[in-house]
């Protein structure tokens, strides 16, 4: 490139490559899953630290903030956060144990068909993702059925 | 040589929250199912609830515990998301002290809650 | 014996099956025109590769289309494309197990693009070289006195590392791969797993010279196992594995609960090998002995 006028087109597909899995597994959903849960919580998190905040201002302040939040609306939404932080804290640990080295074997002599790490870990994935499943259905219950 | 310990804390962080986290969602969301099994509060957001957590050591320095563990993962978390967007040397420089102080500003105000809340 | 043949003419048929659509991504820096996508009607025979689909197009219909390959059998690598949206060797791809009319021939994705389907791999090289991907040995004798004898290693030492020594460097771990997708400096999956190679070979001592390389933002760290890499490998050799024992290496070994490897011995002398019986000598030599040996 000593001319300096051939343009190379950069052809990285950016943001839409975190969320277009295509034919990929489920791994790569669970990572953009992983990450968009994950921003969910935080943003959570950090309006839940000014609304238990409340508290100490008294009893009028919290009932007001809490009759406040009591609206439908608020509720399906703390249900989302419920269901990202089952589906966070069990991929997570998933991830802690993937990461680490554990449960995704070691390697071997690649002979046809592959079997990867991916392959190795699996049911530990199927089997948190079923776990995540229960917590998120016993939360439905007591959040819309049980009632508050 | 930084970067491993930061992702090791990372690690640790996210298991604190597992225990705590998984502790404080069963009583605040899983609180009639709990209660029919003779643990946890009922109505657990009701002032009376909320006073007798207030009161107790156990929430006081596990809300403390969770509230750092939680803001340096999310935070963590978060930065590497940006980083993760091709910044520049100087932006990552910012991004760190950015974060950094907003997760100290929110750890003294969310821990000073707690400790009045125990204390009033 | 007829029945036979009769089956293997079946088997190489010359016999076009069906005819497909070509969506070729066209680029050249000389024309000053954007990138754009040109369709070609490709007849497909069985047995037929994106290759020899891309070799038909040039042959026949237009002969600027530019890509590269070489060995047309997936052991040069250099055919990497992103083929109906997954990089794939172009050579490894059966046109008719893409089970598709349309079939969309892309230059690799998170690479920059020379011309047509031609991506640049010079930065994925550079990462590569920048891990150090060789023996380090730190024997002070060994410098002045190159040794002349081989290291011995077990099989099972060698199995520790071997897998991603299958690595052809073709690129479609860093196309796949979500992170590269944004970050331009992340080492990525293939240069990551090589370090990994190197730091468990018994042979090397060149651990704590990588671990300087690899703590940095653009390690290991920014690796979340989404596992696309490894599934888009051609070989085999599962670079996600490679990266994940690698956080754990250097993790477990910071934290002292990992033992830095053994290094593997100089064979002193050479092992004394005996004929098995019944097995005959070997012809005189026909040609002399130089001088310098």
């Amino acid at each position: 490139m000593a001319n300096g006028t051939i343009s190379k087109p950069e052809n990285r597909l950016g943001i839409v490559g975190w969320f277009y899995a295509g034919s990929f597994s489920f791994e790569r959903y669970a990572y953009i899953l992983h990450r968009i849960t994950g921003l969910g919580i935080l943003l959570y998190f950090l309006l839940h630290i000014f609304g238990s905040s409340a508290r100490i201002s008294g009893q009028s302040s919290w009932e007001s903030l809490m009759h406040f939040l009591g609206k439908p609306i608020f509720v399906a939404g703390e249900y989302l956060v419920f269901i990202a932080f089952c589906f966070h804290a069990m991929n997570g640990i998933r991830l802690i144990l993937g990461e680490l080295g554990f449960s995704i074997g070691k390697p071997g002599r690649p002979v046809y068909p592959y079997r990867i790490s991916l392959n190795r870990q699996r049911p530990l994935l199927v089997v948190f993702m079923i776990i995540a499943v229960i917590f998120i259905l016993l939360g439905g219950y007591d959040f819309f059925i049980a009632g508050h | 040589m930084r970067e491993p310990t930061l992702w090791i804390f990372h690690i640790l962080a996210g298991i604190i929250i597992l225990i705590f986290l998984g502790i404080h969602m069963g009583i605040m969301h899983l609180d009639t199912i709990l209660t029919s099994l003779g643990v946890g509060y009922k109505n657990p957001l009701n002032w009376s609830s909320v006073l007798i957590r207030n009161k107790a050591l156990f929430f006081t320095i596990t809300y403390i515990l969770l509230l750092g563990a939680a803001l340096y993962h999310g935070f963590y978390g978060l930065r590497n998301i940006l980083f993760e967007l091709s910044l520049g040397k100087s932006a990552q420089k910012a991004v760190n002290w950015l974060l950094f102080f907003v997760g100290l500003f929110l750890f003294i105000y969310g821990g000073y809650a707690a400790i009045a809340a125990y204390v009033i | 014996m007829a029945d036979q043949k009769e089956q293997e003419t079946s088997v190489f048929t010359e016999e076009v099956i069906k005819e497909v659509i070509f969506r070729v991504h066209r680029f050249s820096p000389d024309d000053g025109k954007p990138p754009r996508m040109q369709d070609y009607k490709v007849p497909v025979k069985r047995g037929m590769t994106v290759l020899d689909g891309l070799h038909y197009i040039r042959d026949n219909l237009d002969s600027t289309l530019s890509y590269r390959f070489s060995c047309r059998m997936a052991i040069c690598g250099s055919c990497g494309m992103f083929i109906n949206n997954l990089p794939r060797l172009a050579c490894k791809t059966q046109i008719l197990e893409l089970e598709a009319d349309t079939i969309e021939v892309k230059p690799l994705p998170n690479y920059e693009v020379i011309k047509d389907l031609v991506p640049d791999l010079s930065d994925f090289f550079e990462k590569h070289r920048s891990v150090m991907p060789y023996l380090i040995r730190e024997e002070e004798e060994e410098k002045i006195d190159p040794p002349t004898n081989e290291f011995l290693q077990t099989p099972d030492e060698l199995e520790r590392f071997l897998q991603f020594a299958y690595c052809t460097k073709c690129g479609l771990c860093l196309a796949g791969c979500p992170t590269v997708a944004t970050d331009k400096v992340f080492l990525g999956p293939m240069a990551l797993a090589q370090a990994f190679r190197y730091n468990s070979d018994t042979r090397d001592q060149g651990f704590e010279k990588r671990l300087e390389l690899l703590c940095v933002p653009e390690g290991p760290w920014r690796c979340h196992f989404a596992g696309s890499c490894s599934e888009v490998c051609p070989k085999g050799v599962d670079p996600a594995l490679g990266v994940q024992l690698l956080k754990g290496q250097i993790v477990f070994t910071k934290l002292g609960l990992k033992k830095p490897h053994k290094i593997a011995p100089l064979a002193t002398e050479k092992p004394e090998a005996k004929r098995r019986p019944g097995i005959p000598e070997a012809p005189p030599r026909t040609v002399k002995k130089s001088e310098k040996l």
